[in-house]
């Protein structure tokens, strides 16, 4: 079991300036599997998955407590190169933000930062990604066509192969589906649970059927008191945690009596 | 109901009308120094040097002044200012250091050229013994136009949305490669907007060049940087002020050549603007 575990969090806290706003978080995320950070608005679950690549070093005054390891290695010591953290631990954002290029030079924009490549190898990169992202037939006859042009769905999941192209083995995804239609969702959902046997995968969600739907780990945030930090008030199997929550403002929460 | 209308309607008139005006003064300006300046040009005024005390010949010696001017203002302003912005937008944390350095560079863009001329004349051309040249020059112009540049170039890359920044970091690109492959490129059609502004001003200032490189008369071509060369702006003043009975025509002559030189580099900056438009829709 012990050998499953990708990430581990102890004692995390994340502070603005002097604001706690996450506390005594911890946490054992599993190899290749979907965990779901759920939680009402701004209780810190962007904030949270933004320190598994050190995202949140852009933030000024932002301070992290305690420890997170991925693979056994505490990513905030020295002499971790976010660089390489980055490589490994890959992100998709709220909104659909393909780079104004083309389908081809968006994908091929990671592999080419971190090493040269043949045009053959790019190609190869290209399709590849992109069947994974379950986009390849839609786009494979305009790879030279503005990636501005696709749907928000498609756009999304460009930014899920551009991601892939550079061969992660974490993927973040900040309420991946938010800005979505039912149905650009409902792909997202099956491509997720595809992923997830070779990727380790950490998704922040509004939508609980979501989290029920796509997660095999549920973990949920709350700030009790206002001015209090945010606490891990659960993390068990999803399951579990939709059918027989163990604590009851888990249950509150997910039966939809606040948030 | 109709009382507002009615406003509505003056208001959309009345901007219209002073919209109009502005469109009337710049092509007044334009036609009337094509008339006026239209019988003077020749093969001769564009490639010869001037004779007969200037009031006789060609201009050339000041249209290739001028060109070597704008060139050594391009040289020195545009990668100072670029860079300076981005460090102001990209790297600067916003603490008081970097307001005071933003309102300096406001500021210095209220400053009179003739001071800009002045202090020219007193760093470049004396302490630094440049002498009056065409470095001196260049350099006096490229401060003069450094606050354009930096301010637009800075407007520019505020455009690009930060999704873009956060996207390239997340793939593991440095800061550096995202200012490089992402921001820049998005921000390059405003930068060379404000470039040309900015570059179309220099060539068109006399003062700071009377003190740093003009020569009242200098028919002889440069040989280095070191020389003092004639220049349109500086020549125009000296037709119409310093040299009795110079012919009228050659004055608007040489205001129409200035005119169409700054003209092709504002052309060139919209032909590179739009096509690199064009790229980021098409692509």
């Amino acid at each position: 079991m012990k050998n499953n575990i990708k990430i581990q969090t102890r004692n995390y806290g994340f502070y603005y300036g002097n604001t706690k706003v996450l506390a005594d978080i911890d946490m054992d995320i599993l190899k290749n599997s979907t965990t779901a950070i759920i939680g009402p608005s701004g209780c810190g679950k962007s904030t949270f998955i933004r320190t598994f690549n050190r995202m949140n070093d852009l933030i000024v005054n932002a301070k992290v407590a305690g420890e997170i390891k991925i693979d056994g290695i505490d990513i905030y010591k020295d002499n971790i190169d976010v660089v390489d953290l980055r490589k490994k631990v890959g992100m998709v954002f709220q909104r659909p933000n393909p780079f104004p290029k083309t389908i081809y030079e968006n994908i091929v924009y990671g592999p080419r930062l971190h090493k040269r490549c043949t045009k053959q190898q790019l190609d190869n990169i290209v399709e590849v990604s992109l069947k994974k992202s379950a986009l390849w037939d839609e786009v494979k006859n305009k790879l030279r066509g503005s990636a501005m042009e696709l749907s928000g769905g498609q756009q999304q999941r460009l930014c899920i192969a551009r991601v892939l192209a550079v061969d992660p083995e974490i993927i973040l995804m900040d309420e991946p589906a938010s800005s979505l239609d039912p149905i650009s969702t409902q792909r997202i959902e099956d491509l997720i649970d595809e992923l997830k046997e070779n990727y380790t995968i950490i998704i922040v969600t509004h939508n609980m059927q979501q989290a029920a739907r796509v997660s095999q780990k549920t973990a949920f945030l709350l700030t009790e008191n206002i001015g209090e930090p945010a606490k891990l008030i659960e993390y068990d199997n999803t399951d579990k945690i939709f059918t027989n929550p163990s604590d009851k403002r888990t249950e509150n929460y997910i039966t939809g009596r606040f948030g | 109901m109709k009382r507002k209308n009615l406003i509505q309607k003056f208001w959309n008139y009345f901007l219209l009308f002073v919209t109009f005006i502005v469109v009337v003064f710049v092509l007044g300006i334009i036609i009337y120094v094509i008339i006026k300046g239209w019988p003077a040009l020749s093969w001769e005024f564009i490639t010869q040097k001037p004779a007969a005390g200037m009031r006789e010949g060609g201009i050339f010696p000041a249209i290739l002044g001028t060109l070597y001017l704008i060139i050594g203002t391009i040289i020195f302003s545009l990668p100072i200012g670029i860079f300076a912005a981005i460090y102001l937008n990209e790297y600067a944390s916003k603490n008081r250091l970097t307001r005071i350095i933003r309102l300096s560079i406001v500021n210095v863009s209220g400053v009179p050229s003739v001071v800009f001329g002045l202090f020219g004349l007193g760093f470049f051309v004396i302490f630094l013994n440049f002498g009056k040249s065409i470095l001196a020059g260049s350099l006096t112009l490229a401060l003069l136009i450094l606050p354009v540049i930096i301010t637009a170039t800075e407007e520019a890359l505020k455009t690009v949305p930060n999704s873009y920044r956060q996207a390239s970091l997340a793939l593991g690109a440095t800061k550096w490669q995202t200012i490089t492959k992402i921001t820049l490129p998005q921000a390059l059609p405003g930068i060379i907007t404000g470039s040309v502004i900015g570059i179309g001003r220099a060539a068109g200032e006399t003062a700071p060049i009377i003190f740093t490189v003009a020569a009242f008369s200098q028919p002889n071509l440069p040989n280095s940087i070191f020389s003092q060369v004639m220049a349109l702006p500086y020549h125009l003043f000296v037709l119409a002020t310093q040299l009795p009975n110079a012919p009228e025509d050659m004055q608007w002559g040489t205001a129409l050549v200035l005119l169409i030189m700054v003209l092709f580099f504002a052309t060139i900056g919209t032909v590179v603007r739009t096509r690199s438009r064009l790229r980021r829709v098409n692509l």
